[in-house]
C-alpha cells in the first residue's frame, strides 16, 4: 500500500472510530424516529389516500415512512451505528485491557509527575524497612499491595476496581447482543394468532405475516369468561381455560389464561387477546305444568329442539340478550303431542310473565350463556432470552461505568542523600473530585504515620 | 382527611416553597433558604403520607382489589412531583446548592396545580391489561428518571445563565440573582451526575416496559409512538453521556442537549397521549 492510500484508509477507520460520528448517528436517530410516531405506520394505500394527495402519498412512500422503522436508510442507520460500536471498541479495548492485566508498576518519574495526586515525604531509616510499614500502611487504608524492587528502589503497587474500566464495553456490547436478539426473533420465530370457540380446539396458527403454520400439538379452550367490576361496564378479567394435547397426551389440563398471565408450550406462547361471540348462546329454560309440583329444566341452544315428559317438543325460535329496556328474552316455539303448536315469550326478568297465558305448561328463562371464542396472541420466539440478557448488561455496565472508578496507589521509596524519599501518588479513571477528597485525607494519615 | 385534601396541602406547601426559593436568590437571606428548604421537605413528607393515603383508598371503593396508586395520568402526574422532590432532596442533602431549588421546584408545583385542578382523581379499579407487577416497575422507574432530567434541565438552565452572564462579564461582586449560584464547574457536574443518575433509571424503565408488553402481548418492542419516544429521550441523553468526551461538545452544547432531552421527555410523558394517536394512553389498551 502506497502512504497515501494508507492515508486514506487511516483516515476512514478514524472516522468510523469516533465519537462525533456516534454523537451524530445518535441524534440522527432520534431525529428521524418522530416521522413514524407522526404518520401513522403501516395503514393501507385508500387509508393514506384519505389523508395524503396521491402526490404526497407517492413521495412518502418512496421515502418508505409508510413502514420507516424497517426502510433502508433506517435499518442503515443503525448499521452505521453497530458499525461505529465495533470499531470503536476494537481501537479502545486492547488498550484497556492492557492497562488492567498489565498494570504500570514501576512507572517512571515522568509518568508518575503527569499524575495531580502525590505527595513526599523525606525521612531516615532503611528503604526495606519503610517499604514494610508502607505495605502495611496501604493494607490497612487502602487494599494489599504489589512490591516490586529496582535499581532505582522500591514500587509498591496497590488497586482497586480495575475491572470498573470495562463498565462502558459491557454497555456497548449489551446494545449489540440486543440487536442479536431481535435478529434472531425476526429469523426464527413468529407471530400468529388464533380464535377458538368454547369447546373447540386448533392445531394451527394464523400467522400476521400470512398463512397458517402448524404448532405440532393442539389447544383446546374448555372455557371463557369475562368479569366486570360491581355494577359497571369496567372490565375485571378476561379468563380462558385451555388445555394442551400433545400426540394423544394430555400435557396442561384446564389452565386459566388471563391478560398478563400468557402459558408457554414447546416455546409457543399464548397470550389471552380478544374475545367475540361464537354465535349462539345456551338457553336455561324451565317448564312447569300448572296445577301440579313437576318443573323440568331443558337446555337448549338457538333453534335446537327440546322434549318435555308429556311429549311436547320445545324449540328457541329467538333469543336476544336484552329486549328493549326488559333485559334477556327468549321466544319459544312450543309443538304439543296434539294440537295447533303455539309461542311464548319469556323473560328472565320477568319468571311468572307466562304464567298470565294460562296454558297448561308455564314457561320461564332460567339463564342464558353466551357462547364466546377466545382470541390468543400465539407467538414463538427464540431470541427473547438474548433480548434480556443484552438488558440486564446494559443496566449493570451503566452502573459499574458510572458509580465505580479504577483507583490506584504507588508509594515509591528511594534513597536520597542518605534520607529516604517517600512518594504517594494516586489516580482514578473518573470522578476525580471524590478522588481527591480521598487522597487529601490518606495523605494526612501518610505524613502522620512518617512523622 | 381523604388523600385529596393532603394533596391540596401538598400543593400549597410546594407553591410557598418555591416562592421562598425565589426570595432567597433576591434576598440572599440564609433564613429564607431555611424555610424554603423545610417547606420543601414538609411538603414531601406528607405527599408520601398522601400517596400511602391513596394506595389505601384504592381498597375502600366498592369492588377494587387495591392497587399501587400509578395507574392513571392523575396518579402518574402526583407520583411525578413526588419523585422530583426526592431527587432534589438527594441533591440538597450532598451538595446544599439552595439557589437549585428556585428551578427545580417550579416543576413539581406545577405538576401538583395540574393534577388537583385539571385531571381526574377518580379512583377506578384497573382493567386487566393494567393487573401486572411490571406496571409498578415501570412506571416507579421511568419517573425517577424524569425526575433525574427535571433537575438536570433545572441545573442546565441555570448554567447557560451563569455562563452567559460571565461572558459579558457582568459577575458583579454582589451578584444579583445569579451570584448565588455554583459556578459554572459545579453546575456542569450537577447537570452530569443528575443525567448519570437518570439515565440507567431510563434505560430500566424502558427495560420493564418492554418486559411488561411482552407478558401482556408477546411482542417487547412494537414502535408505538409511546416506546419510540422514549427511545428518542434515550438516544439524546446517550448523546449527552458522550457529548462530555468530545471537544467542542462540552459546556454549552451539553446543557442545551440536557434541556432538548427533557422537552423530549415531557413530551414522551403527555404529548404523546394528548396529541399522537397512539396505543398507549393511559387507562386503555384491554
Ligand atoms: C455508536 C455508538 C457508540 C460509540 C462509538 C460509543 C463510544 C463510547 C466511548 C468511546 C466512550 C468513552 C469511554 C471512555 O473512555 O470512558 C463511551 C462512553 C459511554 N457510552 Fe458509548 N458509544 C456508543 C453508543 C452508546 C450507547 C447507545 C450507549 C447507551 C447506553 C452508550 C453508553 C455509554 C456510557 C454509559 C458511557 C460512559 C459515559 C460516561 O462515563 O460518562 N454508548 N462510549
Amino acid at each position: 500500500m502506497s502512504g497515501k492510500q494508507s492515508g486514506i484508509m487511516t483516515a476512514v477507520w478514524d472516522f468510523f472510530c469516533s465519537l462525533k460520528l456516534s454523537i451524530f448517528t445518535l441524534i440522527c436517530l432520534a431525529v428521524t424516529s418522530i416521522i413514524g410516531t407522526v404518520i401513522q405506520q403501516n395503514l393501507t394505500r385508500n387509508e393514506y389516500l384519505n389523508v395524503f394527495s396521491e402526490k404526497t402519498y407517492a413521495i412518502l412512500d418512496a421515502l418508505q415512512f409508510f413502514d420507516m422503522y424497517h426502510s433502508w436508510w433506517f435499518v442503515g442507520l443503525l448499521m452505521l451505528f453497530c458499525l461505529n460500536l465495533i470499531c470503536c471498541s476494537i481501537k479502545r479495548l486492547p488498550r484497556v485491557w492492557r492497562v488492567v492485566k498489565n498494570p504500570m508498576m514501576t512507572p517512571s518519574d515522568a509518568a508518575l509527575q503527569g499524575f495531580s495526586n502525590a505527595d513526599v515525604c523525606r525521612v531516615k531509616g532503611q528503604v526495606s524497612d519503610l517499604a514494610a510499614r508502607m505495605e502495611t500502611f496501604l493494607a490497612q487504608n487502602f487494599t494489599v499491595a504489589r512490591r516490586n524492587q529496582t535499581e532505582d528502589g522500591i514500587y509498591l503497587y496497590a488497586e482497586k476496581a480495575s475491572y470498573a474500566r470495562f463498565g462502558v464495553y459491557v454497555t456497548h456490547l449489551s446494545i449489540l447482543i440486543i440487536f442479536l436478539g431481535a435478529i434472531i426473533g425476526n429469523i426464527y420465530g413468529y407471530k400468529g394468532f388464533v380464535q377458538i370457540p368454547e369447546g373447540g380446539s386448533v392445531d394451527q396458527a394464523w400467522l400476521r405475516s400470512g398463512g397458517t403454520i402448524d404448532l405440532g400439538f393442539s389447544v383446546r379452550c374448555d372455557d371463557f369468561s369475562v368479569s366486570f367490576y360491581d355494577n359497571s361496564q369496567r372490565p375485571k378479567e378476561y379468563r380462558s381455560l385451555l388445555t394442551v394435547e400433545d400426540q394423544g397426551q394430555v400435557i396442561v389440563e384446564k389452565r386459566p389464561v388471563i391478560v398478563n398471565d400468557p402459558l408457554t408450550y414447546k416455546g409457543i406462547t399464548f397470550y389471552q387477546s380478544s374475545y367475540g361471540p361464537a354465535g349462539g348462546e345456551v338457553m336455561t329454560i324451565k317448564a312447569k305444568v300448572r296445577d301440579a309440583d313437576k318443573t323440568q329444566a331443558l337446555v337448549l341452544h338457538r333453534g335446537e329442539q327440546g322434549l318435555l315428559p308429556d311429549g311436547s317438543r320445545v324449540q328457541v325460535a329467538d333469543f336476544t340478550p336484552s329486549f328493549r329496556n326488559f333485559g334477556p328474552a327468549a321466544r319459544l316455539q312450543v309443538k304439543p303431542p296434539e294440537g295447533e303448536s303455539y309461542v311464548v315469550t319469556v323473560f328472565q326478568n320477568f319468571p311468572d310473565f307466562d304464567n298470565q297465558r294460562n296454558g297448561e305448561l308455564i314457561f320461564s328463562l332460567v339463564d342464558f350463556d353466551q357462547l364466546y371464542y377466545t382470541g390468543l396472541q400465539v407467538t414463538r420466539d427464540p431470541g427473547v432470552w438474548v433480548v434480556w440478557v443484552g438488558c440486564t448488561l446494559m443496566v449493570l455496565g451503566c452502573l459499574v461505568a458510572f458509580f465505580l472508578s479504577h483507583r490506584r496507589l504507588w508509594v515509591v521509596l528511594k534513597e536520597e542523600e542518605g534520607k529516604v524519599r517517600i512518594s504517594l501518588v494516586g489516580s482514578a479513571h473518573r470522578n476525580q473530585p471524590a478522588f481527591e477528597l480521598y487522597f487529601d485525607s490518606l495523605k494526612e494519615k501518610f505524613r502522620q504515620e512518617l512523622a | 382527611m381523604t388523600s385529596g385534601q393532603l394533596f391540596n396541602l401538598v400543593t400549597l406547601g410546594y407553591f410557598a416553597s418555591m416562592v421562598l426559593f425565589v426570595a432567597f436568590l433576591a434576598t440572599h437571606s440564609r433564613t429564607v433558604a431555611m424555610l424554603a428548604t423545610i417547606l420543601a421537605y414538609l411538603g414531601f413528607a406528607v405527599q408520601t403520607v398522601a400517596i400511602g393515603l391513596r394506595w389505601y383508598e384504592t381498597y375502600q371503593v366498592p369492588g377494587g382489589m387495591g392497587y399501587a396508586p400509578l395507574s392513571n395520568l392523575y396518579e402518574s402526574v402526583v407520583f411525578f412531583s413526588w419523585t422530583i422532590l426526592l431527587i432534589f432532596l438527594l441533591i440538597d442533602l450532598k451538595y446544599r446548592q439552595k439557589s437549585v431549588g428556585a428551578f427545580v421546584l417550579p416543576f413539581a408545583f406545577l405538576a401538583m396545580t395540574w393534577a388537583q385542578l385539571r385531571l381526574d382523581s377518580s379512583i377506578a379499579p384497573l382493567v386487566p391489561a393494567l393487573q401486572s407487577n411490571w406496571l409498578t416497575y415501570h412506571v416507579i422507574t421511568c419517573f425517577l428518571g424524569y425526575a433525574a432530567f427535571a433537575v438536570a434541565c433545572g441545573v442546565s438552565i441555570m448554567y447557560l445563565i451563569k455562563v452567559r452572564k460571565e461572558s459579558h462579564g457582568e459577575d458583579n461582586p454582589a451578584g444579583g440573582l445569579v451570584g448565588l449560584f455554583p459556578s459554572a464547574k459545579i453546575l456542569d457536574d450537577l447537570n452530569y451526575k443528575a443525567i448519570m443518575i437518570g439515565f440507567p433509571l431510563l434505560s430500566l424503565g424502558i427495560i420493564t416496559g418492554a418486559a411488561w408488553a411482552n407478558y401482556a402481548w408477546g411482542t417487547y418492542w412494537s414502535w408505538d409512538p409511546k416506546e419510540t419516544w422514549s427511545l428518542i429521550v434515550w438516544f439524546i441523553y446517550a448523546a449527552f453521556l458522550h457529548a462530555r468526551f468530545t471537544r467542542g461538545w462540552a459546556g454549552r452544547r451539553a446543557a442545551v442537549l440536557s434541556i432538548i432531552g427533557f422537552g423530549a421527555t415531557i413530551f414522551c410523558y403527555l404529548g404523546v397521549n394528548l396529541l399522537l394517536a397512539g396505543l398507549h394512553s393511559y387507562g386503555a389498551g384491554g
